[in-house]
């Protein structure tokens, strides 16, 4: 009953969806002011509607009703609660469902929240949202209905990945969600503005903050998929450049380059175009990630169960969204003024340098993606892209926009010399080439030194910022502290996710320049040796799990001759499926991880075990959270709530005139 | 009698040679290993896919991380051996796509870009520092008041 | 409305072809996808395809059997397939094996992968026997020259003991009707 109840819910929500894409737009287009009101009214009911049909499935997952087909094969009775509710999103049906209400989510909070927007942009913006809701809530009822009953009911449900089941994974699809999905609000403004043929200053103060809050999601997203895959996955590795991983990647960094534009817009009101067809671009880059991850067209170890008479559905919507947008954005996009003019050395200017930059390394990601699809077509061979090709193109890149990210928030708005900028990196410069110099010696390693000298060029130009920004030295220390803690939320953001990002790039380089990896066959009582680090193989135990039979090694640890406590690794085998899985040992630290995983065992009773050191691995997923933490802290500053109207928009006056 | 004291004799000595081979694996030389894991890492799994033969767990990546092994020991270049299986699986097996004339793009790409994009700077960005000069410069005081301004205001 | 920056002079507008681009490559991208769809990216190509059967002497499945080798495959056209005790879909396949090796079309030669020894001879009395010649490919060696990545996989193999062609996944009597017996009717007309 309630899954036909949930069925129903949706049906409604798609005719409410339909209505809500078109009652607006003509209202708006005529000036008819309860035509234009239905949107929000729509949008909210589209939401209580997907809710409901959401909580259906839901129920249905948390019963174990195995009469829902996407419940048989995806759940099972003997899984957790918390894994079972979890498992509603975890297939092709589910997510999808998630998707939508995401997108109805962003669409209620603007039908709610937005009252200050002008009435023809609030209902434009809701119509354009609700068009995709129709879109997609249609791909669902008439090719992945959620609620499609299996006849007969099975006693028993497929679904028992034991991989699958792990706390990271299961919140990580709906920070993904956010993410990608919230970027529909960037779209649906930039749409509705084309289609108003203005920007006005209420724009750009809205989209700024959606923007920002949907990238930290999916900030959080990905950073959550990278670890989870380093612990639960056995390998070690904590980025594959999959396909699909690149697919929640690429919507990052345009979303990036996206954000940093919605704050000149709101600052400086220019930028303006660039900024549009860029939050078109980001959603595009959503859709062909959802493209991706369900019509199968590459290989991945993410894609759901592949359908390409589903592909065909997405890439109409594609089409038809995107190439729509783009269409009335080549036809409109010029008749939006252009802002008040800036210098290329300006604050502004390092900002669309950051964007062409992260546009460029986008568009390398994406090459690589999709280039096994474009030689299929075109000839007969076949080719894979692999972490090579990307490690090498992509690296380059990103230590251009660590350089950018150090100079840039040094510049002053519109009209800069570079010269005071230069002179206040100096000292920094200097010293990051200092750090480089003698971690390439010390280490070894020529593209160690360089990442760390980026990194530390980022944070030495931050901490220089801000003993700029506080006049610290030259004033006395009560009143740089007093003007510290006089700065708004938006700037310790700006601190907060800088100094994450040049963590994480720390981790990153250190990870790919000195991890290290010994394989060795080892019975009972022997030592392997790894670094300053030697791993004894005390024990092997066999030990039953709820669902599993696992084989558990301790090793004792010993580092330069003392004791340093021990490690175990599990190799789990799970009857039910007949699969064979391996819980590495890891033994997380601020400078390195110790990473110990079982392999096979030999037929002499020995096992294969490989141990690996992993220095700043943590740097990598604690850099990741703190960029996510730093926006959701900006996020906080009151000047979004009240809209710092009027200072900025007299300086703009000013500057204008 | 004779005849099968030595025949037992033979048979003994052929022994270890048997077990041989029998064995499974190459013996562990330290630098084959290192090179072996190389190569390993940079050869797909054609089962799954999605992993380098080194990680994967299927039966056929064990196969061939032997076989790797094997040819290395046997004194085969790390570049002969991928070759070898590039022989039989093409160059999908290759992590690294090779640079042919089909892959030209995809190596060229990412400078292709870069190069669209400073021609991008140069031409619609660059040429503003004249406009914005030429369009109200500050005096020496607006510029202090200026400077003051951003920097009580802590802007961002 | 006045426009600020033409008070101070303009700033270049861009083009409208400028403007048209990503829409267009938006197309191109799509076009890619569309064709993309019709294709199978866990697909390989052969690249055996013409060339040698490569040599090999395999295990025999059991004592005193008889083993397979590249030279039982020269002098007619013939059929080897690769399957496995463990391999589902090689049951699936099985029946039309029987049938193609019941009708005396063209002898099939059984390659077992991967399989424990005794495995492989159960599974045959099980689901009954096609073959002509059977071999135990135990650890791949044989499977990874001919290119497999699965099973069941089988190639056709000409008069000379050249591959000739290759079929991924089980052979069904459709396949067997439109593809594989044309291509065996095409290279016995060939040899002789």
């Amino acid at each position: 009953m309630l899954n036909e109840i949930g069925l129903y819910a949706l049906i409604v929500a798609l005719l409410v969806a339909v209505a809500q894409s078109s009652v607006p737009l003509w209202g708006a287009a005529k000036r008819k002011p309860r035509l234009m009101a239905f949107a929000a009214s729509a949008a909210v009911g589209q939401l209580l509607l997907v809710g409901a049909a959401f909580l259906c499935l839901v129920a249905a997952f948390a019963t174990s009703d195995f009469s829902v087909r996407v419940v048989a094969a995806n759940s099972h009775t003997l899984k957790p609660l918390f894994y079972k509710i979890s498992a509603t999103w975890g297939q092709h049906e589910g997510s999808m469902l998630l998707w939508v209400l995401v997108l109805s989510l962003f669409g209620a909070a603007v039908a709610v929240f937005g009252n200050n927007l002008p009435a023809t942009l609030k209902a434009r913006v809701l119509a354009v949202q609700g068009m995709i809701g129709a879109a997609f809530l249609a791909f669902l009822i008439f090719t992945s209905s959620p609620f499609a009953r299996l006849d007969p009911t099975p006693l028993e449900g497929m679904g028992f990945n034991p991989l699958l089941q792990d706390p990271g994974l299961a919140v990580h699809p709906p920070m993904l969600y956010l993410g990608y999905v919230g970027f529909s609000i960037a779209y649906s403004f930039s749409v509705a503005a084309l289609i108003e043929g203005k920007v006005d200053a209420a724009w750009a103060r809205w989209v700024r903050p959606w923007v920002l809050a949907a990238w930290c999601f999916l900030t959080i997203g990905i950073t959550l998929g990278s670890l989870w895959a380093y612990y639960e996955l056995g390998w070690g590795g904590w980025w594959f450049w999959d396909p699909v991983e690149n697919a929640s990647f690429m919507p990052w960094l345009i979303g990036g380059a996206l954000l940093h534009c919605t704050l000149v817009v709101e600052r400086r009101h220019t930028l303006v175009n660039w900024t549009l067809l860029l939050s078109i671009l980001t959603f595009t880059l959503s859709l062909i990630g959802t493209f991706l991850v369900r019509s199968g067209v590459l290989t991945s170890v993410h894609a759901f169960a592949v359908d390409p008479a589903r592909g065909v559905f997405i890439l109409s919507m594609i089409v038809a969204a995107s190439g729509g947008a783009l269409t009335l954005y080549a036809v409109r996009a010029r008749d939006i003024e252009p802002g008040p003019p800036f210098a290329a050395v300006s604050r502004e200017g390092a900002i669309l340098g950051n964007n062409l930059l992260l546009l460029v390394a986008t568009a390398t990601v994406f090459l690589g993606t999709f280039y096994p699809l474009v030689i299929d077509a075109l000839t007969s061979d076949k080719i894979s892209v692999g972490p090579p090709y990307f490690d090498m193109t992509f690296a380059p890149i990103m230590l251009l926009v660590a350089a950018l990210m150090a100079f840039g928030p040094l510049l002053r708005w519109r009209s800069d010399d570079a010269r005071p900028a230069t002179q206040l990196l100096t000292a920094p410069a200097i010293a990051a080439l200092a750090v480089g110099i003698i971690t390439s010696i010390v280490g070894k390693s020529f593209w160690g030194g360089l990442g760390f000298a980026f990194a530390s060029l980022i944070v030495l130009g931050l901490a220089r910022w801000l003993q700029a920004r506080t006049r610290l030295g030259k004033a006395p220390l009560r009143q740089s502290l007093t003007m510290a803690r006089a700065f708004p939320g938006a700037t310790w953001g700006f601190l907060g996710a800088h100094l994450g990002f040049a963590i994480a790039m720390f981790g990153v380089t250190a990870m790919s320049a000195w991890d290290s990896e010994e394989v060795a066959l080892l019975k009972r009582g022997e030592t392997t040796r790894l670094g300053s680090y030697a791993f004894r193989m005390e024990s092997v135990e066999t030990i039953p799990g709820p669902n599993y039979e696992a084989q558990r090694l301790t090793f004792s640890v010993v580092r330069d001759g003392r004791a340093d406590g021990s490690i175990s690794t599990e190799r789990r085998y799970y009857p039910e499926r007949d699969t064979i899985t391996t819980e590495a040992g890891i033994r997380p630290g601020i400078f390195a991880n110790l990473y110990v995983a079982a392999g096979e065992e030999d037929p002499s009773g020995g096992f294969s075990v490989r141990t690996n050191y992993h220095p700043l691995a943590m740097w990598i997923w604690l850099g990741g959270f703190m960029i996510a933490g730093g926006g959701l802290v900006s996020l906080s500053d009151r000047r979004f709530r009240i809209g710092a109207p009027h200072r900025m928009r007299a300086a703009v006056a000013a500057a204008s005139a | 009698m004779k005849h099968l004291a030595m025949a037992l004799m033979l048979f003994l000595a052929s022994a270890p040679s048997m077990v041989a081979a029998y064995a499974q694996e190459p013996e562990f030389d330290p630098k084959v290993e290192a090179a072996a894991r190389e190569v390993g890492k940079s050869l797909r799994c054609v089962v799954c896919q999605n992993q380098s033969i080194e990680d994967s767990g299927a039966p056929l990546a064990a196969d061939m991380r032997r076989l790797v092994r094997e040819r290395l020991a046997a004194g085969e270049s790390p570049d002969e051996v991928r070759a070898y299986m590039t022989d039989r699986y093409g160059n999908f097996v290759l992590m690294k796509p090779p640079v042919q004339l089909d892959t030209l793009l995809l190596w060229l790409g990412p400078l292709l870009f870069a190069c669209l994009a400073l021609a991008g700077w140069l031409v619609y960005v660059r040429p503003r520092t004249q406009i914005a000069a030429a369009a109200e410069p500050l005096t020496e005081e607006e510029q202090r008041a200026l400077a003051r301004h951003l920097a009580e205001g802590a802007e961002l | 409305m006045s426009n600020p920056a033409q008070q101070v002079g303009s700033v270049r507008p861009f083009p409208l072809w400028a403007a048209v681009v990503p829409a267009v490559l938006l197309l191109l991208v799509s076009g890619f996808f569309a064709v993309g769809l019709t294709r199978d990216p866990h697909r390989l190509p052969s690249l055996m395809i013409d060339r040698q059967m490569p040599e090999f002497a395999l295990a025999p499945l059991s004592e005193g059997r008889q083993t397979l080798r590249n030279e039982d495959l020269v002098g007619h056209v013939s059929i080897v397939n690769v399957f496995g005790s463990w391999c589902i879909a090689c049951v699936a396949e099985h029946p039309q094996l029987i049938e193609i090796a019941r009708s005396g079309v063209v002898p099939i030669y059984g390659v077992d992968w991967r399989d424990e020894p005794g495995a492989g001879t159960a599974w045959l009395v099980r689901y009954g026997d096609p073959y002509t010649l059977t071999g135990v490919d135990a650890d791949s060696r044989l499977a990874i020259d001919l290119g497999v990545t699965g099973a069941p996989e089988s190639f056709v193999i000409d008069t000379g003991g050249r591959i000739r062609y290759k079929h991924v996944g089980p052979i069904t009597s459709e396949i067997w009707a439109d593809t594989l017996l044309p291509i065996v009717r095409n290279l016995e007309a060939e040899g002789s």
